[in-house]
């Protein structure tokens, strides 16, 4: 059983503005599965049409099993969404927001007060659950987002750009939260525009272009289909003059540093191989390409 | 869903608000109605007298129905327009709307806020009318049904506002220019017996004039017009706007793309 089965879903807005153009995606349970696509793509559409928010023109939704359109509350309850964008009473305490949310999905209000007491702590904003949510900063805020959504359990979790304007370390505790999440059975898809998220916690992925998917694959697959790598090193002695590696695509930086270019039917083994690193002294070497971006630039260029 | 946890979370959490913010919820109705009995009651009905229809009855004591009906109208009708449109602006509609609650459960949750607030302020209203007369109850039961299904009525209008607002001028407009004139022309100061025959006619095309009289009928044990039209009248429209609120919903006018 798939955790999200989308099947020829269109969406064609008031003003005519075609924002799906017949999507098909289906995620595995337990995965941890990337959606991204530019600006406008359609991405915030489909998770509208998952969660309820908007109205889809055709097509269904499955959720682990269960047609939205057939059995509205069943679906509804295995599904858990952050949204981009806050969505509470900014007036109303982080607890009374939290418990009300389990509330909306059936959960009884002690129940509901024990697990918000587990998520608040695991997240570290246990001491601010008395606080008005209006008062949180922009990361607390999220944090807060991101226990309403899981407040009852669901088996799918969908992410909406979970951590945009959260800050290195925040970003970091948040990505080991949702892979302990994700290890525990949850089915995570999200979607970021920082793309070593996606590369970094995501398995599968898939990327949607002005209403279709263009690509619907492993990451590792997608990963494979990089022309080239970029690598940076640090040498321990100063390079030699005029330092270059034959056959390779080579510019010194500074007299301790170089990058080389690095073709993907080439190893990393045939470029240590040349004589020319032979006889130096690496200090470290560094990944420099960022994968993901690359790819998709191109395959979402116009 | 026969879940109704979702229900009693949304209905509590409107109770909430309007107990978080009793200063605009509360406090003013009990104001404006004091300042009514003093001014009408106190100083200026002793000159009015009775109204025709209701011999025996101060003029107080004929105006207790109306009031009571002017805080519990507007105050549902308020709290319900603002409650939802408020819930749309900040986006919180959609932790109601991602939930698996059925659309009745999130009409019935509003509406149970907008009846809550009707009670409340009607009770107030009570309240500060005993400190300026004294009235039996002719029938508790009736008048009980009375607040509670006019409360509902106009809750349900007030979400149709807030479904189909676009600012919080929106959710100003029908209350200011329609909602008001419509209550104060409708019977809550004077028995329209007191009008000549046209302006009779014209008013007796208000719905609120029946409400009221409804109201008063059940408080009073007599009214200008026949209870059975009023309680008709109340129930039908009622029903009404509950199908078109629900259908709003189920279209997701205004809240959904």
């Amino acid at each position: 059983m798939k955790a999200l089965e989308i099947k020829n879903l269109t969406k064609t807005y008031k003003n005519n503005v075609e924002a799906l153009r017949g999507i098909d995606l289906s995620v595995e349970r337990g995965d941890f599965f990337a959606l991204l696509g530019p600006n406008g793509a359609g991405k915030s559409t489909t998770i509208g049409i998952i969660a309820s928010l908007v109205n889809k023109t055709s097509g269904s939704v499955s959720i682990c099993g269960t047609d939205v359109d057939e059995d509205f509350p069943l679906a509804k309850s295995k599904l858990g969404v952050v949204n981009q964008e806050f969505n509470f009473s900014q007036f109303e305490k982080v607890i009374d927001v939290i418990t009300a949310q389990a509330g909306y999905y059936g959960v009884d209000f002690k129940t509901a007060t024990e697990k918000a007491e587990s998520y608040l702590k695991k997240l570290g904003i246990w001491d601010k659950r008395n606080s008005i949510v209006r008062e949180l900063s922009g990361g607390q805020k999220r944090r807060v987002m991101i226990i309403k959504a899981l407040i009852h359990e669901p088996e799918l979790l969908i992410l909406d750009e979970p951590t945009a304007g959260v800050d290195i370390e925040l970003r970091r505790s948040l990505w080991d939260f949702l892979i302990d999440i994700n290890k525990a059975g949850t089915t995570i898809i999200l979607t970021t525009h920082y793309l070593e998220e996606a590369e970094n916690l995501c398995r599968n992925i898939a990327i949607i272009d002005e209403g279709q998917i263009i690509e619907n694959t492993k990451m590792s697959n997608l990963l494979q289909q990089l022309e080239n790598q970029v690598f940076s090193i640090e040498t321990n002695a100063k390079l030699p003059e005029n330092f270059s590696i034959e056959g390779f695509d080579t510019q010194v930086l500074d007299e301790n540093k170089f990058t080389v270019i690095v073709p993907k039917d080439v190893t990393i083994n045939d470029l240590f191989d040349k004589s020319e690193l032979r006889t130096i002294e690496v200090a470290n070497m560094k990944n420099q390409t960022n994968r993901l971006e690359e790819l998709f630039l191109n395959l979402t260029a116009k | 869903m026969n879940n109704l946890q979702g229900l009693k979370t949304l209905t509590v959490a409107n109770i909430r608000r309007i107990l978080r913010i009793w200063i605009q919820t509360i406090i003013p109705p009990a104001m404006t109605t004091a300042l009514y009995f003093l001014i009408f009651g106190q100083l200026i009905g002793k000159r009015i007298g009775e109204m025709p229809g209701y011999e025996g009855l101060t003029y107080m004591e004929f105006m207790v129905p109306g009031l009571i009906m002017l805080a519990v109208i507007t105050n549902s009708y308020a709290n319900v327009a603002s409650a939802f449109y408020g819930a749309k602006f900040q986006k919180a509609i959609e932790e109601i709307l991602i939930s698996p609650m059925p659309n009745w459960q999130i009409l019935i949750g509003f509406v149970m806020g907008g009846v809550a607030r009707g009670v409340l302020v009607g009770i107030v209203v009570v309240v500060v009318s005993l400190f300026f007369t004294s009235f039996a109850i002719d029938n508790l039961l009736l008048t009980l049904f009375s607040i509670l299904i006019t409360s509902a009525l106009f809750s349900i209008l007030g979400l149709i506002n807030g479904v189909y607002a676009k600012t919080f001028d929106d959710v100003s407009i029908v209350p200011t220019f329609v909602l008001t004139p419509l209550i104060y022309l409708g019977g809550i100061f004077y028995s329209i017996e007191i009008l000549g025959e046209q302006w009779q006619f014209l008013s007796k095309l208000n719905p609120i004039l029946y409400i009221v009289n409804f109201f008063r009928y059940a408080m009073l044990g007599t009214s200008e017009i026949d209870p059975l039209q009023g309680f008709s009248l109340i129930v039908v429209f009622t029903v009404i706007f509950f199908a078109l609120a629900y259908y709003l919903l189920h279209r997701g006018t205004g809240i959904k793309d």
